[in-house]
């Protein structure tokens, strides 16, 4: 190596110490790289060759060719599944990024007590996706949660039954995976509102720019990078959702809350087809491929 | 709790010998279950088997995995024979049994020993087979089309038990008005099936369901006759109350026990549950079959599948569970425990309550008359694939009010495709 060279004097003297200094990474590094290669890329081959195969209870390794594929996208229930990808990522990203960003900005005011608040908020991210899904499971239950409970103060017509109705038990999975991640959002926008520049307010201050001006024209533009950063981490929860949904409707009523993971699930684990799991997982990988690849290339060009 | 004492008394015993039995453990073998009996009988019930393997001296280890329907416990058991280090044996059941044939050990040994040939109807011992021989061993039988009842809530709305579906539309109107859930249901999809498959045998009668459902033929899952089951089967969403979805079936089957709710359509396995609550058969609680169900049965029988092991004390320890599981003493004590009937032909019932022996008169008439059918919503009937499609089918068109009865229809043929 190169950069090695003030050593190389030194070489002469000690060359085993030098050496293996060199080498010292390369061979700690391995072993990790080695099980990530293996347990990682290894088992994305594997997955995406059964999805070739007309693997059923166990796994079978006769080919098959892409009919796993055309029974996939004759589901209807996989449909569904993406149609409730669709609405869940899209309400997920906009209102936990609204969310966290206005809680952000408000708690960014120089206000008493800001420490207490911002642990409150960034709680409900130390809980599990399962205790969510549990907790508002109860909440929105009809008969023991917000409705029984509204009824009983004497709101007799109070209705909030969406848990339990066809169409719109998706939102309820929504409310539950933005209550959860709002404040982390809300702690990675505070962190990069608290990295711009205080002379640059100071000078839009004094050319006499309003606060909502500058927070439309100089902050959230400058907020760009965590903008990005904060959308990678939300879209690919949103994608790999598979516990919130389990703890909270089951992919129920019928299957009206299935997602492409618990579709997966349920196909590979409990109807016995391997196969068909194997193809929806593959799909699955190939969206996340879609936001992760462009997203990576940009950041490894732009850093050049 | 009157069914709990025999259970004592043989542990305590087990207990004492493998004690004794420690310094001569080397014939005795381990057996690992797979199993998911967790909720309030059915543990009972397996604390029965592990009672009996102990008693001769082999150990037992549990492998019991928490939610019910078994999905869990089969992911989980998949994982295990994947990576080579099967369990003794774990609970399949159906054509399922075929999926894990080359796994299975051969129990043709124990099998001719005990007589099973003689013992069980030919029908369920041929379910049990793999290439002819044997590789499960039944446990019980239980009858999934029956209708459990609060009489006292019965008599609160001054309705008669229904035997008809006219019947339990009318007495489901008059609970209602008395201010009773007239339905108790859990809002899960195998329970919505459960309840499709008994309306389909009632309104449709044995012939009907075996064309519909076991054979998938199109011409009967799409015609008037399922257009009439359909809507029955909606008819009794009604009567349910709007909390259902997600339920549990044993806190379904409770809200009957505490007089919440009149009635409950649900597998004998409900039983369990009434007399762990402490309730008499007949005055406390009422059994009969589903309405217009009399005179047919759909069977679900649990098994267990025995996988080949290395160990040769194991596999010894193995057989021993084999034989003890289909002994007349042990189908005695675990159905008594798990609220289903022997599958044991021939066997003395006297300390059977009138629903088991309501329900093992009804099996043997069935078997003769052939309206005896495997249970389609507990994957006796069709591959797990097709059973999987149906109950989607059945399960939205229960949930989504906007599906109509020709696209439900369109959508059972669909699925019915499936292999």
């Amino acid at each position: 190596m190169n950069t090695t060279a003030p050593a190389v004097g030194a070489r002469s003297s000690v060359p085993f110490s030098a050496r293996l200094s060199e080498w010292m990474p390369k061979l700690v590094l391995a072993p990790s790289f080695v099980l990530a290669f293996l347990f990682i890329y290894g088992l994305m081959a594997w997955n995406g060759y059964l999805s070739l195969s007309a693997s059923r209870m166990l796994p079978d390794y006769s080919f098959v060719g892409f009919e796993q594929y055309g029974r996939l996208w004759e589901s209807e229930r996989w449909w569904v599944a993406l149609k409730n990808l669709g609405i869940y990522s899209v309400l997920f990203l906009f209102f936990g990024m609204a969310i966290g960003l206005l809680l952000a900005i408000l708690l960014d005011q120089k206000i008493r007590a800001e420490g207490v608040l911002r642990t409150i908020y960034l709680y409900p991210m130390a809980l599990s996706f399962i205790v969510t899904g549990t907790a508002w499971k109860w909440i929105l239950n009809p008969g023991l949660g917000l409705e029984k409970l509204m009824r009983e103060w004497g709101f007799e017509s109070f209705t909030f039954d969406w848990l339990v109705n066809t169409d719109r038990a998706i939102y309820t999975i929504v409310i539950a995976g933005v209550w959860q991640s709002a404040g982390f959002v809300m702690a990675l926008f505070l962190a990069g509102l608290r990295g711009i520049d205080d002379s640059i307010l100071k000078a839009a201050q004094i050319d006499g720019a309003s606060l909502p001006r500058i927070y439309w024209r100089i902050v959230i533009p400058s907020l760009r990078p965590v903008f990005f950063s904060t959308l990678m981490v939300l879209s690919h929860l949103a994608i790999k959702s598979f516990d919130l949904v389990m703890a909270l409707t089951a992919g129920g009523p019928g299957y009206a809350t299935d997602m492409p993971a618990t579709f997966m699930y349920t196909m590979a684990f409990s109807r016995g087809q391997i196969g068909l799991g194997a193809a929806s997982a593959t799909i699955m990988l190939a969206t996340v491929a879609a936001i992760v690849v462009p997203y990576l290339y940009s950041e490894l060009r732009t850093r050049k | 709790m009157k069914f709990s004492r025999p259970a004592r008394r043989p542990l305590g015993a087990a207990l004492l010998a493998t004690g004794l039995l420690a310094a001569t453990a080397a014939q005795a073998g381990e057996v690992e279950v797979l199993h998911w009996w967790t909720s309030g009988g059915e543990a009972k019930a397996a604390a029965e088997l592990k009672a009996t393997m102990q008693k001769k001296g082999h150990t037992w280890k549990d492998f019991a995995v928490a939610g019910g329907g078994g999905d869990t416990a089969m992911t989980v058991l998949k994982s295990r024979l994947v990576s080579g280090n099967p369990p003794a044996a774990a609970q399949i059941k159906g054509p399922q049994i075929q999926d894990y044939g080359t796994l299975a050990a051969n129990l043709d040994d124990v099998a001719k020993a005990e007589k099973w040939n003689d013992l069980l109807p030919k029908s369920i011992a041929d379910g049990l087979k793999y290439k002819g021989n044997y590789v499960a061993v039944p446990v019980n039988v239980h009858r999934v089309n029956w209708l459990w009842t609060n009489p006292e809530a019965f008599k609160k709305a001054n309705a008669k038990v229904p035997t008809t579906w006219d019947e339990f539309f009318t007495a489901a109107e008059a609970l209602q008005k008395a201010g009773i859930i007239a339905v108790a249901h859990g809002g899960q999809p195998w329970q919505d099936f459960t309840t499709f498959e008994s309306v389909a045998l009632g309104v449709g009668g044995a012939d009907f369901y075996k064309k519909a459902l076991i054979q998938l033929d199109p011409g009967s899952l799409k015609g008037a006759t399922m257009e009439k089951v359909l809507t029955t089967f909606r008819k009794v969403k009604s009567y349910t109350d709007k909390n259902a979805p997600g339920r549990d079936w044993n806190l379904a089957t409770a809200m009957v026990i505490k007089g919440e709710a009149g009635m409950q359509l649900m597998g004998d396995w409900a039983k369990g549950e009434f007399l762990a609550a402490g309730k008499k058969p007949g005055t406390e609680f009422g059994c009969v079959a589903a309405p217009g169900t009399g005179k047919s049965f759909t069977y679900n029988v649990d098994s267990f599948v025995m996988f080949k092991l290395k160990d040769a004390a194991n596999t010894k320890a193995q057989m021993d569970l084999a034989a003890a599981i289909m002994s007349p003493e042990f189908q005695e004590v675990f159905n008594l425990n798990k609220g289903s009937i022997p599958v044991r032909t021939g066997m003395n019932l006297d300390k059977f309550d009138a629903c088991a022996k309501t329900s093992a008169a009804d099996f043997s008439a069935t078997a003769k008359s052939g309206a005896l059918v495997p249970s389609i919503a507990h994957e006796m009937a069709v591959s797990a694939a097709a059973k999987g499609a149906i109950q989607d089918a059945v399960s939205q068109f229960w949930n989504d009010d906007k599906v109509t009865v020709a696209q439900a229809m369109d959508r059972l043929v669909a699925a019915g495709k499936n292999k």
